[in-house]
Order: structure tokens, then sequence, then C-alpha cells
């Protein structure tokens, strides 16, 4: 009796529990504003990458077009396969003392493997990571980038 | 020329008649079985390539993705796209394969599934030949198609094939008995094996309702059986992709590929169509008991876009259940037959037998 009772038991309880998986594929079925996947060359404009996005290494400026690199090299030290150089001048300051600033700032996007070590490690966070990810060009030679703005200057207060 | 879709009858005897007029009686019947035949041709590649699509939209909406869109408005004409590519396909020769028994393979599961299909009654007048003992023929010609997969898997001197076509075996001939007796519970009901008596029966209301609980686990039995028996997921052992690459054909390519694809989802609809026929009233339109106002606006809809509906609905389940369920070990498919379809399905009849003998159907 007790063997019979729970056959029926079995029965029951797989039946339930497969229900229950339809249930999910079945809400997902009839509720198409659970599709994730993107209709990416159409939606080019409305397209928003997420925070976390890695598309490329910018420095950023801000309105004045002033940046925050300071030209002391630790991401080049840091990239693994050589993609920054830090190209650094000298100048005179306001008070006549001799002053490194940067000169270029070459990223070459070809070579990059997006690591993050050198916008993890820069003292004063002058890099970050920028959303774009239409990187394909027809000449290699446009993959290397100046990432500081021409006549831009270093921060105020940022030393 | 009469033509009426609520009933086809009177279009298909003047088609008779104008034939005979015309020539001899040898020549008509020679004549209506080749318009039959490319009739049920054109129709077999339609719905095949729809289904295909059909079914990729439906696993993508059922995983969060969006399925075909490119080719064509929703991506529909996709599927014609793959079929040109697949006609284009070279045919590879096997090393050792036995190749009469090869070539021959994909035909007889086509054949299988062609056959069945000249059973099955579409609407009022529409149906090709109306055996009096349809179910029967239905059963054994469906079940003919794994002598084509066992065929190809012994042919193609592979592993991987002999070991998806033995499993295909074991498989069909447990299932086939659920899917028999699921059946005889309906003909016990029905009182006769002719498709269109069975479907003539379900005018005041289909069997599903009219056979109280018996009737409704004869359907999931039978939709459980069927699913089995066509080879798809959750059982489809026989062409396990991670564990035999594609089974019984992963030897094929190009068009002889295309023809078990193609059969796999012709037996799908056939036995989808022989569900809306048996258990949810073919083409007939449902009634409740004396609405007359909601009767005469369910008749007004043609009786074949009842048998379309229906037979969607029973392929929609199919394609759920496979979308849903992990794939079977063989031992817990085997299980599941002998331990609980089997023994349910035979007290079923039972039940049924008993219910129509003290007369509490409707």
């Amino acid at each position: 009796m007790r063997s019979i009772i729970n056959y029926l038991k079995e029965i029951v309880f797989g039946i339930w529990s497969l229900m229950k998986g339809m249930k999910v594929t079945g809400s997902y079925f009839f509720r198409p504003g659970t599709i994730v996947t993107q209709k990416y060359p159409n939606n080019r404009k409305e397209l928003v990458m997420f925070d976390r996005f890695k598309g490329e290494v910018v420095m950023p400026h801000n309105e004045k077009n002033e940046h925050k690199c300071t030209g002391c090299g630790i991401c080049e030290i840091n990239c693994p396969n050589g993609t920054i150089e830090v190209l650094s001048k000298s100048i005179l300051s306001e008070d006549g003392k001799k002053k490194r600033v940067i000169d270029k700032h070459i990223y070459r996007l070809g070579m990059c493997t997006f690591c993050a070590l050198c916008v993890k490690t820069c003292p004063s966070n002058a890099l970050a990571f920028g959303q774009g990810f239409e990187h394909a060009v027809f000449n290699r030679e446009l993959l290397i980038k100046q990432l500081n703005n021409p006549g831009s200057q270093l921060m105020k207060g940022v030393e | 020329m009469p033509f009426d879709i609520y009933d086809f009858t009177s279009f298909t005897k003047w088609i008779d008649t104008s034939l005979h007029n015309a020539m001899s009686p040898f020549w008509t019947t020679i004549t209506e079985m080749l318009i039959i035949g490319v009739v049920v041709l054109v129709f077999y590649a339609i719905v095949g390539l729809f289904l295909v699509y059909a079914e990729r939209k439906v696993c993508a909406f059922m995983q969060n993705r969006l399925g075909p869109n490119r080719v064509g408005p929703f991506g529909l004409f996709q599927t014609i796209a793959d079929l040109i590519k697949l006609l284009f396909v070279e045919l590879i020769p096997i090393k050792n394969a036995d190749k009469f028994l090869f070539n021959l393979a994909p035909f007889i599961v086509i054949i299988a599934s062609f056959m069945a299909i000249a059973a099955i009654p579409f609407a009022l007048g529409l149906h090709a030949i109306d055996l009096n003992i349809g179910i029967l023929y239905v059963i054994a010609v469906s079940s003919m198609g794994v002598i084509g997969v066992l065929l190809a898997g012994w042919s193609s001197n592979n592993k991987y094939s002999l070991i998806g076509a033995i499993r295909s075996g074991a498989q069909i001939v447990s299932y086939e008995l659920s899917v028999g007796l699921a059946l005889i519970t309906i003909v016990i009901l029905a009182g006769s094996m002719q498709l269109s008596v069975i479907v003539e029966a379900q005018r005041e209301g289909w069997f599903i309702f009219r056979g109280h609980i018996p009737a409704f686990i004869a359907f999931i039995i039978f939709l459980i059986s069927s699913t089995a028996e066509t080879n798809r997921g959750p059982f489809d052992l026989a062409e396990a992709e991670s564990e035999l690459t594609a089974g019984y054909h992963t030897e094929y390519s190009g068009i002889k590929f295309a023809f078990f694809f193609l059969a796999e989802y012709m037996n799908m609809f056939i036995v989808a169509s022989i569900a809306a026929t048996v258990f949810l009233g073919g083409w007939m339109p449902f009634h409740v008991g004396s609405w007359e106002g909601f009767n005469n606006v369910m008749d007004f809809i043609p009786p074949f876009i009842w048998y379309l509906g229906k037979t969607a609905f029973v392929i929609f389940m199919m394609m759920w259940f496979k979308w849903t369920f992990p794939r079977l070990r063989i031992d817990q498919l085997l299980t599941l037959e002998w331990k609980y379809l089997l023994p349910i399905n035979l007290v079923n009849v039972l039940v049924m037998a008993f219910l129509v003998l003290m007369g509490w159907h409707f």
C-alpha cells in the first residue's frame, strides 16, 4: 500500500516539477520584453553600452581643455605589451622653474589588450575607458592615437 | 464550379465527375492520384519549411533571443535560404558504406511520413483516403519511419550512427505501445477507427471534454509518447548532439540530410494532427451546449482554420517541451515508458471502457 502511495506521489511530484520548468520558459515566450538580443547595426543611435565596458583608453578633458596627466610614465611602465608611450617635454613655469609636462600621450589601440592596468595604476586618474567600440579602419596607422588634445594643459592643482 | 470553404465535398465531387467525363475510369484514378500527390507534396514542402522557421522562433523567444530576423520580414525567408544552400551542398560519398541502403534510407523515412498524411482529414471533404481502420493505418505507417532510421545508422559505417539508430529503435518500439493504447482509449469512446466517424462524433463536444479524466490522461500520454516517437527533445537520444555528433544522420549531407530534417518536422506535424483529430475534434468548431450565438460565431470560422489552429496548438506544446526539459538518459527513457506510462495507460483504458459501459460520458 505504502509503495503505491509513493508511486503516485512520485508521479504528482514529477508533473509538478515539469510544470514549474514550463512556467519559466512559457513566461519568457509570452513576454517579448524579456528579449535581450540587440539588433546591433540598426540600433546604433540608441545603443547604450554598460558602465564597465572597455571600449578604448581615453584621457578625459574638461571644458577648458585641461587634462590630469602629469607625464609620470607609470602607465607606460605598467603596460604589458608596450601600447602606451608618454613623450614628455620640460617647460618653464610662471615662477621660473623647470617643469615636466606631456608633449604626446601615444596610445596604440591595435596592440591594446584592455587589461586596464594603466587606468587602475594612474596616480592622478588621468585615464579612463571610453564607450566607443567601432574601431575598424583601413589603415593600421590610424590605430595609433594621441590621447591628449592638441594645445591642452595640465589641470590646476594636479601635481 | 461549386466551391464552399465549409464543405469541400461538392468541390471534390465536381473534379471527379468532370475527370470521368473527360477520360476512362482507369486514367481518372491515375490523374486523381497524381493531383493528390502534387497537392500533398506542395503542402509538405510549405509546412516543413514553416515548421523549421516556427521552431527556431519559438526556441529563440523561450531563450530570450530574437531568432532569425534578417532574411525577409521577421526572417520569414530564412528557411528558404537555408534550403537553397542545402541543395547546393556536396553529397559526400562514404568509404565502405552500403551504398544502396545508404541512399534508400532517407526515402523510407520520408515515404513513411508521406503515407500517413494521406489518411488525415483536413476539412469536411478534404480527406485523401478515408479508411475504415484509419487510426490503425496511421499508427502502422508512421512507425515505419524507424526502418529508415535503422538503415541509415547501419549503412553509414559509423559507430555514432549505429548507436543513434539502435537507441531510436529501442525508443520507438517501446513508445509505440503508449501511442497505440492512448489512441485505443479514444477508439473505445468513439466506437470506430474511421477518422471521419471520429471527427463527426465530436460535433457536440470534443473527446477531451466528453471523455472526462481518462480522455485527458490519454491526451497527456499521447503527447509525451508521440514526442518520443518522433525522436524530438527531451527524447532526442537518437541524435543527441553532445554524445553522438548527430546520431543516425551523421554521415548524410546536402539534400539527403534535408530529407531527414524535413521528415522529422513532418512527423511532428502528423502526430500533432492526429492528436488534434482524435482528441481535439479535428476540423470541428468549438461548441458549448446550448449557447446558440456562440456556436454560430464558432461555425463561421472555416473548418480548415480550426484544424490548422488545433494542430498548431499541439505543435507549440511539443516545442515547449523540447525547449524546456533536459534530455533523458536511455534507462530513464525506458523507465518512464515501462514503469509509468504503460501501467497508467492500461488502467486508463479500463476506466474508459467502464465509463462507456455505464454511459457516464456526455
